[in-house]
């Protein structure tokens, strides 16, 4: 069967099991968007680049699927940098597809040329440019193998003009090999025989939880073994889910804005059972004093992650989910009976009166504003843990991720390595995409949302019921909470006083508009929010000047924390 | 401690500057870089010399292997390995001197590869030993140009124990 490049690029994907597509058109790309509608998928035309990626993005969190993103040469494929360092820092499966000026033209600085390969080189985990459409084919399978296996992450696939006219006879490679790329999945017996040991000798083992365990699909067997050994679990920002947030076992997240137990159990265990985290500086403070008293288990799929910022005594490169398998077969084999429960019975006790002696909490009287954690405790209340939930950057993020109690995995999207303002919107419209009858909420800055505020329009044409929840405290409030406590409140250039209307802009864009100004409202509005099927903007007018604590100012040790 | 890599990398576009983007990016050393084709034309031997703690050699090596084109890399640091590397050396040599720069260049083994009226240029091959040793010697006659390859390494075939 003889195709053109467009036609092999497009069949290609529907072999792939592409569902969406999200994308911007241009000149490069008119080929491929000339043949669009002869194939099952669904193309969604974004307000932005960077939003299709990040929409492309969300959909690949919440559904554990490739996302798919087209965008045309020049400025469209520039507009992707933002949203393609997101997914690489976070580790999420993307396919970006760029269109290119013909490759006669290549280097010439012709019209609507830049060397998308070039620029995004460090923040892809690979990128091609097909010069000939034979390659086509085998480009793309490769680009979403290399994307969805190992650590998952951002691939590019640069396609000059001239290759999606050319014709080819078609046909799609089936399994792959490549010499210089076969992710390793499998946990050695031998690290696995140390880790058994250490359960047995420690007496306060902790789990300690990241993405690698969202994006391995690890959660039922981290379920088992924290329930069966009696062990306790915290969590980093992108582990949210990973673990129910609402089980008595779990303790919160650890790190700048962790939970006062979690970041004390952290230095105090004398066995840290790290699972798919990477020790990012966010989470472990100042690394000199970090779990000084454990012994530390590293299980990572990168073998780059380990031992890049701490020593560990027992590494393992290899698939998260096999290594917690692998760990409960060993367990179950060995029938001998431990009684976990008892043994680290006192340590739970600790880490409880930790807990309740430094719960999560704020100050409510003295002000007759709306607390913004407040509003995130009612969003909770309303979906009893069963919504997506898409964060902006900044406080706003950091309150999402304390005050609601994830149940489940992929139900958080929030940009966690880059901290990209302006991800959450988008992200919630990928996400609804792949979970149409699901309610979305973005938990938004009123600094953020004005980033990629254009999506409505995407979301009214798309009539997707995304919800978008504004904490509008009128200050950029994380930048602000920092000058307001290491830099003598010179808020410079953190004041937003002339914000729009958001109730009127959502209005303008065909969405739905709310505003709630009182505390006593805050729980009825967003319920009518919710309960609509059309996009809507819920802009709650919170707390100026209310800070997110525990706070551990950058550089100390997770100990040494700011409270309330 | 100084380390050479020895490393396979799909000979593609682009794949040097993958390289060369992971050093300056993650802000490793690079002391010499040197790449050429071996006998398989779809794969290249990039030599690498670099500086750095334990630590940090192990992370380059790691992200060396992440890099999707490169198939694999050998520290040659603890093998036993020969090294060379080739430098041509532009050195004035005023008839006064040139007895002596001669000598010099044949206690080397150096071969003269061009010679004008008041310079010489020598071709010297040798571990970073001799070649450290030929350019101090040359100096007081002054060296005009240089040109090096950076260091090319192999494994020795025979590994004895220590
Ligand atoms: C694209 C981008 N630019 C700048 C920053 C730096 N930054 C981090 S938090 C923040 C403030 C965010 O303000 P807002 O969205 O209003 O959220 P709040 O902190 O008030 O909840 C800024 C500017 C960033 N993270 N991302």
């Amino acid at each position: 069967m003889e195709l053109t490049g467009a036609q092999v690029l497009l069949e290609s994907l529907r072999r792939e099991e592409v569902e969406v597509i999200f994308g911007y058109p241009g000149g490069a790309t008119i080929d491929i968007y000339n043949e669009m509608s002869k194939y099952p998928f669904k193309h969604v035309m974004t307000r932005h680049e960077q939003a299709a990626v990040h929409a492309a993005d969300g959909y690949a969190r919440a559904s554990g699927k490739a996302g798919v993103c087209l965008v045309t040469s020049g400025p469209g494929a520039t507009n992707t940098v933002t949203g393609i360092a997101t997914a690489y820092m976070d580790s999420i499966p993307i396919v970006v597809f760029t269109g290119q000026v013909p490759t006669c033209l290549i280097g010439n600085d012709a019209f609507q040329e830049a060397d998308i390969v070039g620029i995004t080189r460090p923040c892809v985990k690979h990128n091609f440019l097909v010069k000939d459409v034979k390659d086509l084919a085998l480009t793309i399978k490769q680009a979403f193998y290399i994307a969805r296996t190992g650590r998952p992450g951002p691939v590019l696939v640069d396609l000059p003009k001239d290759v999606m006219q050319a014709k080819i006879e078609y046909e799609y490679p089936g399994e792959i090999h490549m010499r210089s790329y076969s992710p390793h999945y499998e946990p050695n017996a031998r690290q696995i025989g140390k880790v058994i040991d250490l359960l047995r000798f420690t007496r306060r083992p902790l789990l300690f939880v990241g993405g690698g365990v969202i994006g391995s699909n690890a959660s039922e067997e981290l379920i088992w073994l924290a329930k069966n050994l009696h062990i306790p679990v915290i969590g980093t920002l992108m582990g949210l889910g990973s673990f129910p947030g609402n089980e008595p076992l779990w303790f919160g997240m650890v790190g700048m804005h962790g939970t006062y137990a979690a970041n004390m159990a952290i230095n105090n265990a004398d066995l840290l059972l790290a699972v798919g985290v990477r020790f990012d500086d966010r989470v472990t403070g100042k690394l000199s004093s970090f779990a000084e008293k454990a012994k530390i288990v590293h299980i990572d799929i990168d073998p780059t992650s380990i031992r890049k910022n701490v020593s560990v005594e027992v590494p393992m490169v290899c698939d998260c989910r096999r290594a917690l398998k692998a760990l409960r077969s060993e367990i179950d084999a060995a029938g001998e009976p431990v009684n976990w429960e008892e043994k680290h019975g006192d340590w739970i006790g600790k880490i409880q009166a930790w807990q309740k002696s430094q719960p999560m909490s704020y100050e409510i009287n003295g002000s007759t504003y709306i607390k913004p954690q407040m509003v995130i405790e009612s969003i909770y209340e309303l979906t009893k843990g069963r919504a997506i939930i898409a964060t902006e950057v900044g406080q706003n993020q950091m309150w999402a991720a304390q005050f609601y109690k994830y149940h489940k995995p992929r139900t958080l999207l929030t940009s966690g390595g880059l901290g990209t303002m302006g991800y959450g919107f988008p992200a919630a419209i990928g996400a609804q995409f792949a979970f149409p009858s699901s309610l979305v909420i973005d938990i938004a800055g009123d600094g953020s949302i004005q980033m990629n505020i254009q999506e409505l329009a995407t979301a009214v044409s798309y009539e997707l019921p995304v919800k978008i929840v504004i904490l509008n405290n009128g200050h950029l409030g994380m930048v602000r909470q920092w000058q307001e406590l290491f830099y003598n409140r010179n808020y410079c250039s953190t004041c937003l006083h002339k914000n729009p209307d958001f109730v009127a802009l959502a209005k303008a864009y065909g969405a739905e508009g709310y505003r709630i100004e009182k505390r006593e409202n805050v729980k009825d509005v967003l319920k009518q929010a919710f309960a609509t099927k059309r996009p809507a903007i819920i802009d709650v007018l919170v707390e100026p000047e209310e800070n997110v604590y525990p706070m551990v100012p950058a550089g100390a040790s997770l100990t040494d924390m700011l409270l309330v | 401690m100084r380390h050479v890599l020895s490393i396979l990398v799909e000979n593609e576009p682009g794949v040097l500057s993958r390289v060369a983007g992971l050093f300056s990016g993650r802000g490793f050393n690079i002391e010499s870089l040197n790449v050429a084709p071996t006998l398989e034309k779809e794969v290249s031997r990039m030599t690498i010399c670099t500086t750095g703690e334990e630590q940090i050699i192990e992370q380059i090596i790691k992200q060396l292997r992440k890099l999707i084109t490169v198939i694999k890399v050998v520290d040659l640091t603890h093998l036993q390995a020969v090294e060379r590397e080739m430098v041509l050396i532009k050195v004035g040599a005023e008839d006064s001197k040139r007895a002596e720069i001669l000598r010099i260049a044949d206690i080397f083994r150096c071969k003269v590869i061009d010679v004008a009226a008041s310079e010489l240029t020598l071709e010297i091959i040798g571990d970073q030993g001799k070649i450290r040793a030929i350019i101090n010697l040359l100096q007081r006659f002054g060296i005009k140009e240089i040109a090096r390859t950076g260091t090319g390494a192999l494994r020795r075939s025979m590994q004895f124990e220590d």
